[in-house]
């Protein structure tokens, strides 16, 4: 065991290389440079390939060879960055290649600012790209989850043949905490359909998301639909703080999960029985633990850094038993704990409200 | 994990025509090679790419490398290039065939990696990952068919399509005025440093066939020296979208292509066997 202080981005990638990973391929882009400057200098003394390629666009594809290939393979971004992968990516969704995408979200849209934001979740989780395709999603919430997410992440992707995107944000990227590594165990899998050249012993492997005639197609969109709903039998995390006896619950995922475990604290100093929900898992999200949840509370509040994405989701769990209340604040601007209880307790006791 | 979709189209034995029935009384000269697949192709009569194909198989043949090289499809008429080369194959999105062939060949340094590219594919939308591979210096193989249009989709305007030529977005022929004249890929490709054998072939004709041969066969020996980028362009046909007869086809890449798109070698390294 090993612990250290580090960011969140360079903790993400020391990860990567502890975790196996053949090879990465970036593109600078703020938040999140320091990924690839960390594997830029560490790959090589592993033997690893370390490329950083002329675009998002190109790094994108290169994971695909690489995943194509049969290697773990990582390519990280952010919002914008990771907007123009997007094409890529339902191609190695259609492929089903296992490999590992970072996503550490900046607020937008276009441009935006380089401040943190979570703004791309219906991006990350509703399909980003074109066609039916799901992403195993993963949102950590500290430094230590932005190492341990991607030990997780490439167990997982060739678990179902799937990519995995770590959902991330500026401030858990750019936050130093301490970490430790030295616990996690490595699973590499057997891969024999990867394109490695092909002996006079087997038909030829080869990677593809064309399926020409209709009929193919859907049985493959279909057998798809199938690996993802095994996933969402078999993959959903979250974390529950204080739910036991709890009122009323926050929602919130990655940083805005920090934030509001210290307003539930604040709140629970006042008396009020406040839980918080954190999803981990952010497709497959965990419908039936929040819907269960809504039988014992009176209402719910999602928190997010975007106008209202994963409100939504929480919605269709909660399916109408009880209200869900939205707090969110954009363009990189972070609320204060004391923030958020205020707006809650403007929601609970609106009479009183200023 | 062979999925069910995977599995390879069923191959055909054509019966021997009646004439080459007695086998005993005729030397075998010619057949396909071992590694391509036995199937019927997709492409138009008259194509140059199953040609094209064929020339890049018998190369693998005869180097005896197919459990060593992996093929990178692109997306255009020759996306199916998997179902004809009986290597493992990679089918990349739509111009990143040279990016998914740098990972390939990184991972895989001791493997020949070649692309299959037309000129929609790599002279448009693919142009600044090529020039980025090549720039580089990966050690891969291009093979860049230029047939002056959009095959797949019925014959739209490409980079390459020659000044005033007529395509279904150029009703009224190309202009140079508003579209730029046709690019020359290898001309452009040769400038970058790290291409180490860059060279236009055809092969509308017995002799054109044989000089792309020998250039595909080159660009793969050069991949085993671990030189730089080999860029092979290759003047080739689409009857269909031209609307001629693929003999028609034949004249005009003579009369016409060869003026815009000038054959021969325009990168050699240095002391090694010139083609022409």
């Amino acid at each position: 065991m090993e612990t250290k202080l580090m960011k969140g981005n360079e903790a993400l990638a020391e990860a990567a290389i502890q975790a196996g990973c053949d090879a990465y391929f970036g593109y600078p882009i703020t938040p999140q440079s320091e990924v690839l400057e960390y594997l830029a200098r560490e790959m090589p003394k592993h033997n690893r390939v370390c490329l950083q390629a002329e675009s998002e666009v190109a790094s994108i594809n290169m994971v695909y060879g690489a995943a194509g290939a049969g290697f773990r393979v990582m390519t990280t971004s952010s919002s914008p960055g990771f907007s123009l992968m997007q094409e890529g990516v339902s191609y190695i969704a259609g492929a089903e290649l296992p490999c590992l995408l970072v996503n550490v979200n900046r607020a937008g849209p276009g441009l935006g600012t380089i401040q943190p934001g979570q703004g791309d979740y219906f991006q990350a989780v509703k399909g980003g790209g074109h066609g039916d395709y799901k992403l195993i999603v993963l949102a950590p919430s500290s430094v230590q989850e932005m190492a341990d997410f991607v030990f997780l992440g490439f167990d997982l992707a060739e678990k179902y043949r799937n990519p995995v995107l770590l959902l991330s944000d500026g401030a858990i990227g750019q936050m130093m905490e301490k970490v430790t590594f030295g616990h996690h165990e490595v699973h590499i899998s057997e891969k024999p359909w990867a394109t490695v050249g092909k002996p006079a012993t087997r038909q030829r492997n080869y990677i593809t998301s064309l399926h020409i005639r209709p009929e193919e197609m859907e049985k493959h969109n279909l057998r798809l639909e199938e690996k993802y709903q095994s996933i969402r039998e078999n993959e959903v995390r979250y974390e529950e703080t204080n739910t036991e006896d709890a009122d009323y619950i926050f929602v919130a995922y990655g940083l805005s999960a920090r934030i509001c475990k210290k307003a539930m604290d604040l709140c629970r100093a006042q008396g009020l029985k406040v839980g918080l929900f954190r999803p981990i898992t952010l497709f497959p999200f965990p419908y039936d633990a929040l819907n269960k949840l809504a039988d014992k509370v009176t209402m719910m509040m999602t928190m997010e850094l975007n106008a209202g994405q994963m409100v939504e989701d929480v919605k269709l769990a909660v399916n109408g038993k009880i209200p869900v209340d939205f707090y969110g604040r954009m363009g990189g601007m972070i609320p204060t704990p004391e923030e958020i209880v205020h707006h809650f307790e403007n929601v609970i006791h609106p009479t009183y409200a200023n | 994990m062979q999925t069910e979709e995977m599995i390879l189209p069923e191959t055909k034995v054509t019966e021997l025509p009646a004439a080459c029935s007695r086998e005993e009384e005729y030397e075998l000269v010619y057949q396909r090679p071992s590694t391509m697949v036995d199937t019927t192709m997709h492409y138009c009569p008259g194509c140059a790419h199953s040609l094209v194909h064929k020339l890049i198989m018998e190369v693998v043949q005869e180097m005896d490398i197919q459990e060593q090289t992996i093929g990178i499809a692109p997306v255009g008429c020759s996306v199916f290039a998997y179902d004809y080369m009986d290597i493992d194959m990679q089918e990349a999105a739509h111009g990143r065939a040279a990016a998914v062939a740098t990972a390939v060949k990184r991972l895989m340094p001791q493997h020949y990696v070649f692309t299959y590219q037309g000129d929609g594919d790599l002279a448009a939308i693919g142009i600044a990952e090529t020039i980025h591979a090549v720039n580089r210096g990966e050690n891969i193989l291009i093979v860049f068919m230029n047939n002056a249009v959009y095959g797949m989709t019925s014959g739209q305007m490409a980079p390459t399509t020659l000044t005033g030529m007529k395509t279904t977005t150029s009703p009224d022929g190309r202009q140079n005025e508003i579209y730029g004249a046709p690019m020359k890929i290898a001309e452009l490709m040769a400038q970058l440093p790290g291409a180490y054998f860059v060279t236009r072939q055809a092969v509308n004709n017995a002799g054109a066939v044989r000089h792309t041969k020998k250039a595909l066969l080159n660009a793969f020996k050069y991949q085993q020296q671990h030189k730089g980028t080999c860029f092979v362009e290759i003047l080739a046909n689409c009857p269909s979208n031209w609307k001629m007869t693929p003999l028609e086809t034949s004249h005009f890449i003579d009369d016409e292509m060869m003026h815009a798109f000038p054959l021969g070698d325009i990168k050699v390294p240095k002391g090694d066997l010139k083609i022409f």
